[in-house]
């Protein structure tokens, strides 16, 4: 499939030592997936002067280490060279980073804090909120918020229901929960809006692992329902 | 504990936190003969007390703090006796910095403490009353020797407090964040005309600003996009948060200004109801104040080290 040419929009600072190469200012997918596999290209260049490549929904954003000898003069001007050049040179199939990730996934009652109120607000049986979820395949188009806190578009537009009125105190660790046309699980029991309505007994984020992040930008990811019993036994394996 | 900082993880959300004064910390590590970025105890507001088993070399810089110890300079804390650090008088972060550093091991490159997601520098927590941490050694003596005393026992020269505030209001440089003209012009002007005051409920992650609520006309949700240390965003219960040490990656919320990096370490030495104003500044003139920020520091630190070298 050819893709449309996409170019940066143009580049904005964050303060002195970052900078934003902006795509759109909508969410919008093709977007999305040049801005992963630009974020890779970038990364692979191993630029001295950057220190953080932050994919984000509608582009990139640049960290810098403005005491490194090879700093530029003119930064925001080099950050657009950098990310044009980048483009220019073609983003090989190979820099989609297109990781895919099955995150198990138990939607039983217990769990699905919020599953009531999603079914009634999408006009949907509770069972099938679950088996929608699960059906869909995901992208990880950006993370924040937390360590390891991914946002993955990809969800049934029968399910985008809004945020919750008012956000949970505290969500617990591993909370599959969706709002908008996104959905999201919380690495740790933190506070949070989105409508709860699964839990997965994988460790998101773990600082002592290799790689400690269960997910990364750019990652397919699939949730496969499971059971209570197996969710106990998966969380007892973590 | 808190270091120079965890690099090159904001992809997958994790903020690079690190010493909320980063000047500080390199002096307070010059100051017993450490490499700058490394690990030391960031005490906020009210500091501890500290025991000490062994001979060590000890600096604490930054804020100042009620005690008798010498502020700014290395000192020799003798084994069996007491470092008693109170409260702050001017400025509110100090770093307590051990010849050798502590001996803890780095997560993810770096030392520092993580609260949010409870790793990192000791057992992923603030230290606590009874917790013993064990040093490396520093050679505490022999790098205290090297050093011409006076005849009080201490040094005559001390560090520059280059980040403490001469006066309140602190005056911090903004350059207009990518938001800014969708705030309403009352707003934007009283987002610089207005004395802030920092509120209580600020922490390591941000800083809330107390003062006039600032609006946008048209209250339209933006695209969730990257942050950055110093970004300035407004909820839209019109509160403006400065992003501090431990900020989230990305956020949802417009952002009227960005911080001048060179003036986010002596906003971090504000105490919860210190006052704080901004003025707007180009991006070249951001960029001139770091490098100026960056030179005295490192004039400070070839200070320090000439007096480490000199026999």
């Amino acid at each position: 499939m050819a893709r449309r040419a996409i170019a940066p929009l143009g580049v904005v600072p964050l303060g002195d030592s970052a900078a934003y190469v902006e795509f759109s200012t909508t969410l919008d997918l093709e977007v999305n997936s040049v801005v992963q596999g630009l974020a890779l290209a970038i990364l692979k260049r191993k630029v001295p002067w950057i220190r953080d490549v932050v994919p984000a929904l509608g582009g990139v954003a640049l960290h810098f280490d403005a005491d490194n000898a090879e700093f530029p003069a003119q930064p925001l001007e080099a950050s657009l060279e950098l990310v044009n050049d980048c483009l220019k040179q073609g983003l090989a199939a190979k820099d989609d980073p297109g990781r895919e990730v099955e995150l198990p996934v138990c939607y039983e009652r217990e769990f699905a804090l919020d599953l009531g109120e999603v079914a009634k607000k999408a006009n949907l049986p509770p069972e099938e909120i679950a088996s929608r979820h699960a059906a869909a395949e995901y992208r990880v188009l950006m993370m924040g918020f937390a360590p390891g806190h991914a946002y993955m578009g990809g969800l049934d537009a029968k399910l985008a229901v809004p945020r919750r009125a008012s956000p949970r105190a505290v969500v617990p660790a591993g909370s599959v929960a969706i709002a908008n046309e996104q959905t999201v699980v919380y690495p740790y029991a933190i506070s949070g809006g989105w409508n709860v309505i699964g839990r997965t007994p994988m460790v998101l984020f773990d600082a002592a692992r290799a790689r400690p992040s269960l997910l990364w930008p750019g990652d397919r990811v699939r949730f496969r329902a499971i059971t209570k019993a197996r969710f106990v036994e998966l969380a007892a394996n973590q | 504990m808190q270091d120079h900082g965890r690099h090159g993880f904001q992809r997958v959300g994790l903020c690079p936190g690190g010493a909320m004064d980063p000047v500080a910390l390199a002096l307070a590590n010059a100051l017993v003969g450490n490499p700058p970025g490394d690990a030391a105890l960031e005490i906020t507001v009210i500091g501890p007390d500290l025991m000490f088993e062994e001979d060590t070399l000890v600096a604490v810089c930054g804020a100042e703090f009620l005690g008798a110890f010498p502020h700014n300079r290395p000192a020799l804390v003798p084994a069996g006796s007491r470092l008693s650090v109170g409260r702050a008088i001017r400025g509110a972060r100090a770093y307590i910095a051990v010849a050798g550093g502590f001996a803890v091991d780095p997560v993810l490159g770096s030392r520092s403490t993580y609260l949010p997601g409870r790793f990192g520098g000791f057992e992923g927590r603030a230290l606590k009353h009874g917790d013993v941490l064990a040093l490396r050694d520093g050679g505490a003596a022999q790098r205290f020797h090297s050093l011409r005393k006076t005849r009080k026992g201490t040094v005559s020269w001390s560090a520059p407090p280059l980040t403490l505030p001469d006066r309140e209001p602190v005056l911090v440089h903004v350059i207009e964040g990518q938001h800014h003209a969708s705030f309403d012009s009352t707003s934007q002007r009283a987002f610089v005309d207005t004395v802030w005051r920092v509120a209580p409920e600020s922490n390591r992650m941000g800083f809330r600003l107390s003062g006039p609520p600032l609006g946008r006309p048209q209250a339209d949700e933006i695209l969730s996009g990257p942050t950055c240390l110093g970004s300035v965003q407004v909820p839209p219960s019109g509160v403006p948060i400065a992003l501090m040490a431990d900020h989230q990656t990305t956020g949802g919320y417009p952002r009227i200004a960005e911080i001048a990096s060179a003036d986010v370490a002596r906003l971090a030495q504000l105490a919860p109801g210190g006052k704080v104003h901004f003025a707007r500044c180009s991006l070249e003139i951001a960029a001139e104040l770091r490098k100026h920020a960056r030179e005295r520091l490192d004039s400070a630190l070839r200070g320090i080290a000439w007096e480490y070298g000199r026999k």
